[in-house]
């Protein structure tokens, strides 16, 4: 996409291209006035109807304990930070080569595919406190809770991924006498990696759900801990602020895969 | 054809037979897709296979390249058996898409078959021509390292046909490989066709289902019926080379058109 904008603007004239960056700000401005809007509708609301801080803060309670509390919550941001990361590539490169062994054997595929679907029925919450009761309240729990929320979409985008190439593009393979191993890593494996970034995409947010609800069960650090911890002590201010971390977290999770995806994808 | 070595099957008064079938059949389950084809095709000939849809015109190619196996009968290419022609690299195949690899450049494109093959000394026959040689010869200098998304349909045909040259193939054989191009595109690449054709002393078997793009490129035409797939009869066309546009408005031409429009519609 990249390459293809830069091409049109490289054609155009400056006066175009200016025009181009204007829109650009313009279609970004909207979104940003509409949730600066909201905060201010938030804060005058909750000003005018004297809402107590404990039921809503208000955004400027809000920043207020972000900038107080910051030691915190980074405190508790990097714990999460490192199950949400670590759960991520274990449960993803768990489900990669899952679907390379389904690839290449049909009794794989029939003896263990049923299972994933099993596993992936259970819900997250339920799962949870089984694994926290086997790994102890360690971080240990918190990765395998988000590897295994991470596992499933990976498994079905990557086996979808490695099948997608054309009946034709196998016979010139043939016809070129490739090994089962040159089909897989010069034309199965590149063929997956779009599809492969589409799950990775989901997996970078739903392993911080994972670890948050790992920490829900049975944790003293992290940020469900905390979200847990201010919920039940009425911090109001606290609780909103660690939920806005939890959320840059996934941000800055996305961002990163999405950053990988436009450097290594390019087709 | 220069450079011949003395293995090939050599007929009596020294023509070179580049692919011979003899009462093959091919079935497909209970359906019989081609019966009894016989055929000795010369070295240097340029075919075009013309027939209606489902007799087996695509089904011809994959039986001479190795891709579907005679239910019985036989298919030697320069006196070798199929398998030993494919592993020799002595044929290439175009298909109707151009099956590039959308994450190689054009060049990376023509080099895939350089990189098939390596460790189990499949020979590489490298032609008196690299890659980027081949890419000048179809007209594509300049466009090396253009992805194929970045290229026309008629650009991408012309990648998948510098590739199909690259290791110097003795046979040619090509599945509607400008079907899916506008008629300039095609009139176009059916010039360079020739031209390549000249230049490289290929043997060409091509399957369209133009009557005037059969006859514009073949020296015989193969008519094949349908149900179950069979020779109807082969067609010599007494049109001089080289051949150039102006010849579509000849008499002679148009008559060759009537015929073999006569032809099919008796399929």
């Amino acid at each position: 996409m990249s390459t293809s904008e830069t091409a049109i603007a490289d054609a155009k004239p400056s006066h175009h291209l200016s025009g181009h960056t204007a829109k650009r700000l313009y279609n970004f401005s909207i979104p940003l006035s509409t949730a600066v809007a909201l905060l201010v509708i938030w804060q005058l609301g909750v000003r005018i109807f004297n809402v107590p801080t404990y039921i809503a803060p208000a955004p400027s309670d809000v920043a207020d304990v972000f900038y107080s509390e910051f030691p915190l919550l980074m405190r508790n941001f990097w714990p999460t930070f490192m199950e949400s990361v670590a759960g991520f590539f274990i449960g993803n490169l768990a489900a990669i080569l899952i679907a390379v062994a389904f690839v290449h054997s049909r009794l794989v595929e029939r003896a263990f595919f049923p299972i994933a679907v099993f596993i992936n029925t259970i819900p997250i919450l339920a799962i949870a406190p089984i694994l926290v009761l086997i790994f102890g309240p360690g971080m240990t729990a918190k990765i395998v809770i988000a590897a295994l929320i991470c596992f499933f979409p990976t498994l079905v985008n990557m086996v979808r991924g490695l099948q997608s190439v054309s009946p034709e593009a196998f016979e010139l393979a043939r016809i070129l006498s490739a090994s089962k191993s040159e089909v897989f890593w010069k034309i199965r494996l590149p063929s997956s990696l779009p599809f492969l970034f589409s799950a990775l995409k989901i997996a970078s947010t739903t392993c911080v759900i994972g670890a948050i609800v790992g920490e829900w069960i049975g944790a003293n650090v992290g940020l469900g801990a905390l979200i847990i911890e201010s919920t039940f002590n009425f911090r109001a201010p606290l609780l909103y602020a660690t939920v806005f971390i939890s959320s840059g977290l996934s941000v800055l999770l996305f961002v990163s895969v999405t950053i990988a995806e436009k450097l290594i994808i390019r087709w | 054809m220069n450079g011949v070595d003395g293995s090939l099957t050599q007929k009596q008064e020294g023509r070179i037979i580049a692919a011979s079938i003899s009462e093959a059949s091919v079935n497909f389950g209970a359906f019989t897709a081609l019966q009894d084809i016989s055929l000795e095709i010369e070295a240097g000939d340029f075919y075009t296979i013309l027939g209606p849809s489902g007799c087996g015109k695509s089904t011809m190619l994959r039986l001479v390249s190795d891709l579907v196996p005679p239910a019985s009968g036989s298919v030697e290419i320069l006196g070798k058996s199929t398998e030993a022609a494919r592993l020799a690299r002595e044929f290439a195949f175009v298909f109707q898409d151009p099956t590039l690899l959308p994450w190689r450049n054009a060049l990376k494109n023509v080099e895939l078959p350089l990189e098939i093959g390596r460790k189990r000394n499949i020979k590489l026959s490298t032609g008196d021509r690299t890659p980027r040689e081949l890419l000048e010869l179809v007209g594509l200098k300049g466009r090396e390292d253009a992805l194929p998304h970045e290229l026309s349909g008629g650009m991408r045909q012309r990648v998948a046909i510098a590739r199909a040259l690259v290791c110097q193939p003795k046979l040619l054989l090509m599945d509607e490989p400008f079907g899916a191009l506008d008629e300039m595109t095609r009139d176009h690449l059916n010039l360079q066709l020739l031209d390549i054709w000249k230049e490289t002393g290929t043997t060409i078997l091509f399957v369209t289902h133009s009557i005037p793009e059969a006859i514009f490129l073949g020296q015989k035409v193969l008519m094949l019926k349908a149900n179950p797939g069979r020779i109807k009869d082969v067609i010599n066309i007494d049109l001089p080379m080289p051949r150039e546009i102006a010849l579509r408005e000849d008499p002679a031409f148009n008559s060759y058109c009537s015929q073999l429009r006569k032809l099919l519609e008796d399929c």
